[in-house]
């Protein structure tokens, strides 16, 4: 029960939250919520048996049994830390939102919740449908922060993140009924059990572009390539960052990315695994050329958001490298880089947004000489930053390490090239910390006192834990990768004939066929 | 001797002759009281295909069902009718044209 | 016990960094000072007391893990130390030398805004620096890589208000960054190869037979770790940084742009000695590149007026000399001189601390003149660097640098021609020294319009002690032949400590030739000291007449050879209009339109079927009929079946 405690007690919450009034009580009891959530995560984490592959805390409720749709809902190494960063941000976001939101608190919160929910659905779903609703339904709280909260050009930005997202999904979603309909040819009964879709033995005819297997692959990649997002479906992130509220593009940035980067984990690779394997070449250079693109056109940035928007395009496509490289380094590289990503680029967007909400400009020539003006504001950039730019003792670096290395076991070229993108990493990075913090002063610091810039209370207590998570994960890497360690050395080593069974029920996905089954530990 | 020689085929041609003409009037006219009469043909037509039918078959199904067509189209003359009249009050004419204007 | 040793070394730095930093608007230096300080010196005290362990240890070797760093499959990164001969004298040279340079702060910074900032930063160095060289595998060294080089960016851009400092700052982080992109590349190549990173199992499992060529997995991987040695040790073509970095304050170049950091590449090399001997290509890069960089770097150092900037270019030339020993195979000779190189250096970047002080932070060498007589604890404390730069024997640089070019000239793996290039850097060190000397010192007083007075303690003690030891260093390893004609044949104890792991090559040259050679460098550096004393003190004309002679020449190198400008023309300013085409043409017009053209089609269709919805009740009918006529069509034909 568990799991889905952690699923629906945001939704529940949000039905409560209907019945208060002022908009104080709404901050100060979703806050409360947000942090008894994420101790409820902490409380999985502790009952995590880090040892297993296979998969934990399973619940399976029958739902459409003619289609072999369930409610399958479980946790193993690959998920259980997408969750913990999901649980992990919504407190920061509610706090760091607390003033920058004066309308419609309610229905905001309504939408942090409704995220929560469909966010940490799709990690812990393991009914292909299951996921893809929750895949789906993300995009509508994200849709309305993004529209009723946004900056001036919000409902192209919405519509344009709406749809991109959609259209992706769609050819997901056809992939996801083939599969169903091959599990009867399989098994004798429908099943969208993702476990069962495991031990499907797709044609794949090396070379062509119209074997079964092939075509499904892309699909599932295009739906995952536009969420992640990979060059070149990459043009609908920076506009919805930009528009996007703080807490939006920290949520966006933080988690909603990494939906696509574990659909890849998740369903992709394990899935089709010949496809995967021939076509990895085209994903690790499209991968490496969002590194390089992405760093490039955030260098010549002139708005600190976009940016930071485009600084996300680069990092991702390290992610995508990783996975593509296919073997263990790589992919536990990507799975770190997912998490590091989520909190460095996540400070990121509050720290820009902490300076928006004062100056209401985020032009980068405006500022200049911030760190006489913003001294501790300052040195927060500038840890983030360094984690941003992967130097090591901060997280991005175990990552970006890992990645590397992964990447030049699988293509030398490709790591070849990848490592351009540390360089032009620190450039653009530094660039921007050059030209806002240091020199002399811009016109909007000029103007104002070292009070106008000081940080709240609140502020601190945003990024005080994330900057402890930056130390932590980048000095003590193991105490996370030893949770995710097992699964991801079973996908890479085991890729092909991928198999994962439920704790305590040696053959999984026979028993996964009866769907009378109610609930199974 | 005559009605012997009236069977299913008469009565269902005739059925599609009437259904025809209000067809055709549905099609062509533009005044909607006449388009009104237009489908209270066709819904006759039908009417009468169902009786035939059920006659034929020796089933008391087509009488019933003739019972609710023509409730329908009691109900169906009313609502086009009031339309009618709402369209007639507002631009003095009653051209089915004018209900383009709904459009957008 | 080591253990505890090791942790008090590495944390207490970690531990004045922390308390500085948290009282970071403090500016009362007396405070954060002695905590900079004191930091430092507890350090050097357990850099001692380590040293004098693994001088009893067995194997000369302690080895100490306290945490498992990156643990995955065949990936083993432990936060695990190696304390050896090498890393013994190298941490006894950060902390010593740090420690002296941590004093002489307290006197230098006194007026700044942010001592408690300042001492933080240098604290904080000294940690990674010592990460860096006591690091047991690849990745950890990387860590105190970086690291340092963090620092060295925060210290650069230290008065960050003023905008080329910042980008000073900014540029050395970027350049750095490009050689620890090979620095990687080339840790993988290893990884792949050998299948670990740890420096004792590398260094250990090379093969017998140096790789013939170019492609060989060691040849390339040691070329990717030279190219990272290039970055942070300042060599062709990564070496623009370092002249920049002299913007900030004068200890920090002291102590990171020449006893320490900048010296981090040759450690490198020295460390894995084994994997370098194995690339003996890549060996012949790291030479010709090293004694290029000497003499390029020499020239330039005759050219310049800032006192600091001179003194830069003369760290880059010193570092390329020990580029050119570790790539002749004289590791133990490249080591030697980079310790004697970090006394001496330090000494003379802190003498000319000292001086700016007094001046007010006036660096221009014309602008000084006979502080002689005002500055002589300043004066002799110089006076013996210069002697130790410039080989004159007994001093410290004498012993390093003929060790240097004896094996350039004699080892298997040097030749005549990289002889020849350490000798023309050496005649060219000798002149812009004298020549720093001559306008600094002994020339006439230029400027008697405000009191120029002698540093106070915390600023002379520091350059007592690291005269003293300029001056004395060179005996730790005196070079056999020397040793051959003393009495009691005193042994090369450096040499003989440094043996115990790093590879030691067997020269069998003709002492008359090493003889010959010594004298013939002591001549040359001689002669071209006096040349430059002559020139500017007696003011003959010989220096303006070939300036004249030469005068293209001269402008090039006087412009610093145009590098700065040839890479803001070839690469900055290039690479930044194309991501400007890239962003506006690719990004915005191209990729983003393809996205709006798809959209823009999905419209189109829908107008297309909107036609179909003209709000004609009767077409709609007709519509119906027609639909419901080919249904029936289509059931009766029976072709549904």
């Amino acid at each position: 029960m568990t799991l889905s405690a952690i699923i629906f007690t945001p939704l529940i919450f949000g039905a409560l939250l209907c019945f208060l009034k002022s908009d104080k009580s709404i901050k100060v009891s979703t806050f409360i919520f947000s942090i008894v959530h994420f101790l409820l995560c902490l409380f999985m984490l502790s009952n995590f048996d880090k040892t297993t592959i296979d998969i934990q805390m399973a619940e399976k409720i029958s739902w459409l049994p003619s289609m072999g749709i369930s409610y399958f809902v479980g946790i193993d190494g690959l998920s259980v830390w997408l969750v913990m960063l999901t649980s992990f941000m919504l407190p920061l976001v509610v706090l760091g939102s607390w003033n920058s939101i004066t309308k419609k608190t309610k229905v905001f919160h309504l939408c942090l919740l409704g995220l929560q929910t469909t966010m940490i659905g799709t990690f812990l779903a393991l009914d292909a449908i299951l996921f893809y609703t929750f895949f789906e339904l993300s995009l509508i709280p994200m849709y309305f922060l993004i529209g009723i909260w946004g900056g001036k050009n919000k409902l192209y930005a919405a519509m344009k993140f709406f749809i991109y997202t959609m259209a992706g999904s769609v050819f997901m979603l056809l992939g996801i009924i083939a599969l169903i309909f091959m599990t009867k040819s399989n098994g004798g009964v429908m099943s969208a059990s993702i476990l069962d879709f495991y031990a499907l033995d797709i044609p794949f005819v090396a070379g062509s572009y119209f074997s079964t297997q092939t075509l499904l692959f892309f699909g599932f990649c295009l739906a995952f390539a536009i969420k992640v997002p990979l060059f070149p479906l990459h043009t609908w992130l920076p506009d919805a960052h930009v528009q996007a509220p703080t807490s939006g593009s920290v949520i966006l940035a933080g988690v909603m990315l990494k939906m696509g980067t574990y659909g890849f984990l998740r369903l992709v690779l394990p899935v089709f695994p010949e496809a995967a394997e021939y076509w990895s070449w085209l994903f690790l250079y499209l991968g490496v050329m969002g590194i390089i693109y992405g760093a490039l056109v955030a260098m010549v940035q002139t708005d600190i958001k976009k940016l930071v928007a485009y600084s996300s395009v680069s990092h991702m496509g390290y992610v995508v490298i990783g996975i593509f490289s296919l073997n263990t380094f790589g992919l536990t590289g990507s799975l770190y880089q997912m998490l590091c990503h989520g909190i460095s680029t996540g400070a990121l967007f509050f720290l820009v947004g902490m300076l928006y909400d004062r100056t209401h400009s985020r032009e980068i020539t405006k500022y200049g000489g911030l760190a006489v003006k913003a001294p501790i504001y300052a040195i927060a950039f500038v840890i983030v930053t360094m984690s941003s730019i992967a130097v090591p003792m901060t997280n991005g670096f175990v990552g970006e390490f890992l990645i590397l290395l992964g990447t030049f076991g699988a293509s030398k070229v490709a790591a070849g090239f990848a490592v351009l993108g540390v360089i032009l990493g620190a450039a653009y990075m530094l660039w921007l910390v050059k030209r806002v913090f240091f020199g002399p002063e811009g016109e909007l610091v000029a103007s104002k006192d070292e009070a106008f810039f000081k940080l709240t209370i609140k502020e601190k207590l945003v990024l005080a834990p994330l900057i402890v998570m930056i130390f932590w994960m980048g000095i003590f890497p193991n105490h996370f990768i030893s949770y995710s360690e097992a699964s991801l050395n079973h996908l890479s080593k085991n890729m092909s004939n991928y198999e994962l069974n439920i704790v305590g029920q040696a053959n999984g996905p026979e028993v996964n066929s009866n769907n009378s089954q109610g609930e199974s530990k | 001797m005559i009605a012997s020689t009236i069977t299913l085929h008469h009565c269902l041609f005739l059925s599609i002759l009437i259904f025809s003409i209000g067809a055709f009037g549905v099609l062509v006219r533009k005044n909607i009281i006449v388009i009104l009469m237009g489908i209270e043909l066709m819904l006759n037509a039908v009417n009468l295909s169902f009786v035939s039918f059920g006659y034929f078959n020796s089933s008391l199904d087509g009488q019933l069902m003739s019972f609710f067509v023509m409730t329908v189209a009691a109900a169906e003359a009313g609502v086009g009718l009031a339309l009618a009249v709402t369209v007639f009050k507002k631009f003095k004419k009653i051209d089915i044209k004018l209900f383009e204007t709904l459009r957008d | 016990m080591e253990k505890t040793l090791l942790s008090i070394l590495l944390l207490t730095p970690v531990i004045g960094f922390l308390i500085n930093g948290i009282r970071f608007r403090s500016k009362n230096i007396k405070v954060a000072g002695s905590i900079g300080t004191g930091a430092a010196l507890i350090s050097f005290i357990c850099s001692v007391a380590l040293f004098f362990k693994v001088k009893a240890a067995p194997d000369h070797m302690v080895l100490v893990k306290f945490f498992d760093w990156i643990n995955i499959g065949s990936l083993n990164i432990a936060a695990e130390f190696l304390v050896d001969p090498i890393s013994s004298i190298m941490i006894l040279i950060i902390t010593g030398v740090g420690t002296l340079i941590h004093l002489f702060s307290i006197g230098y910074m006194d007026h700044d805004e942010r001592p408690a900032k300042y001492f933080s930063y240098l604290n904080f160095f000294l940690f990674n620096m010592l990460v860096l060289v006591l690091a047991s595998s690849l990745p950890l060294m990387f860590v105190g890589w970086e690291g340092v080089g963090l620092c060295s960016y925060l210290l650069i851009g230290f008065w960050f208000t003023d905008k080329e400092k910042a980008a000073a700052g900014m540029k050395a982080f970027i350049t750095n960054r490009i050689g620890d992109a090979g620095f990687l590349l080339g840790m993988f190549m290893l990884f792949y190869t050998f299948g670990t990173l740890s420096f004792g199992e590398l260094n250990e499992m090379m093969p017998a037979i140096p790789e013939i060529g170019w492609a060989g997995p060691v040849t390339l991987a040691c070329l990717f770790l030279f190219i990272g040695a290039t970055g942070k040790s300042a060599q062709i073509p990564l070496y623009v940084w370092l002249p920049d970095a002299m913007a900030g304050p004068t200890p920090v170049s002291a102590l990171i742009h020449a006893a320490t950091m900048v010296t981090a590449g040759i450690y490198m090399i020295v460390r894995m000695s084994p994997v370098f001997m194995v690339a003996p290509n890549v060996m012949m890069v790291i030479a010709t590149i090293g004694g290029l960089t000497a003499v390029l770097a020499a020239a330039v150092g005759l050219t310049q007026w800032d006192i600091k900037k001179v003194l830069a270019y003369s760290t880059v030339s010193q570092l390329g000399y020990m580029f050119l020993a570790v790539g002749t195979g004289a590791f133990i000779p490249g080591f030697f001189h980079l310790m004697t190189h970090a006394f001496f250096k330090a000494l003379m970047f802190l003498g000319a601390g000292s001086i700016i002080h007094a001046m007010h932070h006036e660096q221009d060498m014309r602008k000084m003149g006979g502080l002689k007589k005002k500055m002589p604890i300043t004066y002799w404390t110089f006076m013996f660097g210069w002697l130790a730069i410039i080989g004159m024997p007994p001093f410290a640089g004498f012993f390093s640098k003929d060790e240097i070019l004896w094996l350039a000239w004699a080892s298997p793996l040097g030749s005549k021609w990289l002889w020849a290039l350490g000798m023309i850097g050496a005649a060219m060190t000798a002149f812009y020294m004298t020549r720093l000397m001559c306008l600094v010192f002994w020339g006439e007083e230029t400027r008697s319009d405000h009191k120029v007075k002698e540093s106070g303690l915390t600023m002379t003690f520091p350059l007592m002690v690291l005269g003293f030891l300029s001056a004395t260093a060179g005996f730790l390893g005196i070079p056999h032949v020397i040793s051959a004609v003393l009495p009691g044949h005193p042994p090369n104890i450096l040499g003989d400590w440094l043996g115990h792991t790093v590879v030691h090559l067997d020269i069998h040259g003709s002492a008359i030739t090493e003889w010959l050679l010594m004298g013939w460098s002591v001549t040359v550096a001689g002669a071209s000291a006096l040349l430059a004393y002559y020139c500017y003190i007696k003011k003959i004309t010989f220096v303006d007449k070939f300036t004249e002679q030469f005068k293209p020449l001269h402008q090039l190198v006087e412009k610093k050879y145009l590098v700065d400008e040839l890479y803001q023309a070839k690469i900055i300013t290039p690479l930044i209009g194309v991501s400007k085409i890239l962003w506006s043409d690719i990004d915005v017009s191209f990729v983003d339109k393809c996205t709006h053209l798809l959209s823009r089609f999905a419209v189109s269709c829908g107008k297309g079927f909107r036609s179909f919805q003209n709000g004609n009740m009767q077409t709609y009918a007709f519509y119906m009929l027609l639909g419901s006529a080919v249904t029936l069509f289509y059931i009766m034909t029976g072709m549904g079946k």
